[in-house]
């Protein structure tokens, strides 16, 4: 608790020791015998202890021709109680109150710090070395190329490249991955993550405010700016509730008891005197006001979205606004890039067929052959071996452009290519019913078989369209620049409803578009890139989310929402996040002022006393708040 | 020109309050203020001199809600 709340939960705990016997006192349930004005002096301490800065609120409110607010309505309903006679109700209403802004300003202040935490990845230090000695300075001092030092449970406080030292990051509160990330001399690693076992020596590649850690930082402060369609409809809403609530307590305190009078309704027989007629009916609107206060929708709802973001966020998905948070629950058509979003993106090999020889021989002799080339496929065929390549059984290379590679392999000739140079040197090949990129081999003028290579799905890829249906998602459709038969099995593999294959960049837009127009009313639309070439599309789509976007800032600029990590997985996590958290604005709307019009109504025909409409206010505002956190609380979605 | 300021303040409505008046002072040209993370948006209008302009924006918001604050 800060001072201004400790300073309120005094002066709450005071008030209500004075209260509670001068209650007693004036119910009669004490007999003291006291005059009435000596009671009511008495109970002027606990109201004015209490409730003295609401009291100026309201008179400077008035003052500034700001006069329609809380501290407004809360005045002239208690000032009217006590003038009229109703001192306890008075005095416990502003009580009340004040426990329910103490609660209020507790539990945002809570949240507040929660979600930062959550979020706590700003580095405090950087340990700089400087002839062999190591200095502690300000991130923000250290120039690029600098040589920074990270010991083991310090955070990386800068993006770098490592010169020297293993260990494991913690990129947890970056990735939302648990899994600790095996690092060593020539990787990258950015700000933010933690390091766990070794010491590690760093040369930065950015500066303090380019670094990842800080960009982050900046996306998630700022996304509480972009308010959503709720937000804007709710402070819209309080800017005419609020007045309109009290013209019509003042209809109900004036025309009830006019129309009595002049009619003679009620009079003699519900009403003794004239007296009691206005001030029952001025009672009944001084009640109508303290219920109709809206603090438990105004607050719960920003609530909700912040809390929503913060827990988001924890789990590697940032999400650019409340807005967008709030599109995303309606998501019902979602277009993927293939590359990088359903698969890998790298090329690896996955089979070798019609072999008459070792199939690991075979891919010693292809790796081998093509130890000189730095083509993708060479790559890869090179990382299927896996062990380490001696050029020097390699001979008498000959490149053929287009066709493949000849040579001798510890003496041995070797024809590693297409189809063609399988025709080129003479030999048959066999085609291959398999999807991908076909590496046929000859050993020694002989067919040896082929080697197929492909790119690999996401292990997660299947699996996240079955949650993406569980989570209301009807159509799923994948856009590939890549041919027909490959994106034909992938979408088979992994479960995709509809797909387009070998489309050129703009077509994707094209699709897009297509696909915008088959929305129907609140359906959206989302477009999932890694964020590589699709700008376009991904701020085209009513979502663009942006995938394994750590480090792209193209990416990170265009998408709505960032995923940390490449799992996609995350996507139907946070369209259920967006859900849970719209659900629970809903309910809080719903709630909140389901109780209030049933309470208005209530004090308007006489039912509910003022002990009734402030625990609605208050108890209704305490659950709100309550419902709004669980917001946060995402981790098992 | 768009700069971000820390703010202090108590409630929901009053930042919104501070959100309007902000907006009405010459020289911004549109203003967010976020109850939740505490912070002020501001966008200022061509060739307006930023720290001016937001001794103004202090002054108005006050003005609403006396029990605020702007950080400039």
């Amino acid at each position: 608790m800060n001072k201004k709340q400790k300073n309120l939960l005094i002066r709450i705990i005071i008030a209500a020791v004075f209260f509670v016997p001068l209650y007693l006192i004036s119910e009669g349930i004490v007999e003291t015998g006291l005059p009435k004005i000596a009671v009511f002096a008495m109970f002027l301490i606990p109201y004015l202890l209490v409730g003295h800065d609401i009291l100026r609120k309201a008179f400077l409110g008035i003052k500034n021709k700001q006069v329609f607010d809380e501290s407004f309505l809360m005045t002239i309903a208690t000032v009217g109680a006590i003038v009229l006679g109703e001192y306890g109700e008075g005095v416990a209403v502003m009580l009340l109150y004040q426990v329910g802004e103490l609660f209020q300003s507790y539990a945002v202040g809570k949240s507040r710090k929660n979600i930062s935490e959550l979020m706590d990845i700003r580095p405090d230090y950087a340990n700089i070395e400087e002839d062999g000695e190591i200095k502690k300075v300000d991130p923000d001092e250290v120039e690029v190329g600098s040589i920074i030092v990270v010991q083991p449970g310090e955070k990386v406080p800068l993006d770098g490249v490592i010169v020297e030292g293993s260990s494991a990051l913690n990129t947890s509160a970056l990735t939302g991955e648990s899994k600790p990330r095996e690092v060593a001399a020539d990787d990258e690693i950015l700000s933010g993550s933690i390091n766990m076992s070794g010491v590690l020596r760093v040369r930065t590649t950015t500066e303090f405010d380019e670094s990842t850690a800080s960009k982050i930082l900046d996306l998630v402060e700022n996304a509480a700016s972009r308010k959503s369609k709720s937000e804007n409809f709710i402070s819209k809403f309080a800017k005419y509730y609020t007045p309109l609530v009290c013209y019509a307590a003042l209809a109900l305190a004036l025309i009830p008891p006019i129309f009595c009078m002049a009619t003679g309704f009620g009079m003699g027989s519900t009403y003794a005197t004239v007296g009691a007629l206005w001030g029952d009916w001025v009672l009944r609107a001084c009640t109508f006001l303290v219920i109709s206060c809206p603090c438990a929708v105004v607050i719960s709802i920003p609530l909700s979205f912040f809390a929503g973001i913060g827990g988001a966020s924890n789990q590697g998905i940032l999400v650019k606004g409340s807005n967008y948070l709030e599109t995303l629950s309606e998501v019902r058509v979602i277009a993927f890039d293939k590359t990088g979003t359903i698969t890998n993106g790298n090329f690896v090999v996955t089979d070798v067929h019609h072999s008459p020889i070792d199939e690991k021989k075979l891919q010693e002799y292809a790796a081998l052959a093509e130890c000189h080339s730095s083509h993708p496929i060479s790559r890869s065929l090179q990382t299927a071996y896996g062990k380490k390549i001696d050029p020097s059984r390699v001979t008498d290379v000959e490149e053929i452009s287009g066709h493949g590679i000849i040579a001798r392999v510890d003496g041995v000739k070797v024809a590693v290519g297409n189809e063609k140079l399988m025709a080129h040197i003479g030999v048959e090949s066999r085609p291959c019913h398999h999807v991908g990129t076909i590496i046929h081999v000859a050993v020694d003028g002989g067919y040896s078989g082929h080697i197929v290579i492909s790119d690999e799905l996401k292990e997660n890829s299947k699996e996240a369209m079955s949650e993406l249906k569980k989570a209301g998602v009807r159509k799923t459709v994948m856009l590939t620049g890549d041919a027909e038969r490959v994106a034909n099995k992938v979408a088979e593999q992994v479960g995709i409803t509809d797909y387009r294959a070998e489309l050129l960049p703009s077509d994707k837009v094209d699709c897009v578009e297509e696909l915008l127009k088959e929305c129907s009313g609140n359906e959206r639309m989302a477009f999932v890139g890694d964020g590589i070439n699709d700008a376009p599309v991904l701020s085209r789509a009513d979502i663009g989310i942006a995938m394994g976007a750590l480090g792209s800032d193209a990416a990170i600029e265009a998408a709505d929402i960032v995923l940390m990590d490449d799992d996609p997985l995350k996507i139907a996590k946070a369209i259920k996040i967006s859900r849970k958290c719209l659900g629970i604005v809903k309910q809080n709307i719903a709630f909140a002022l389901g109780v209030k019009i049933l309470c208005l109504l209530l004090a308007a025909i006489g039912i509910a006393n003022m002990w009734i409409a402030i625990i609605a206010d208050v108890g209704v505002m305490i659950l709100a708040v309550l419902n709004a956190i669980r917001c946060l609380f995402v981790k098992n979605l | 020109m768009k700069k971000s300021y820390k703010i202090d303040v108590d409630c929901a409505a009053c930042a919104e309050k501070m959100e309007d008046a902000a907006k009405k002072t010459e020289g911004v040209k549109d203003c967010t203020v976020s109850f939740m993370t505490l912070k002020m948006k501001v966008e200022f209008e061509d060739g307006a001199d930023a720290s001016e302009v937001m001794q103004n924006v202090r002054t108005n918001c006050k003005k609403v809600e006396d029990d605020c604050e702007v950080f400039i």
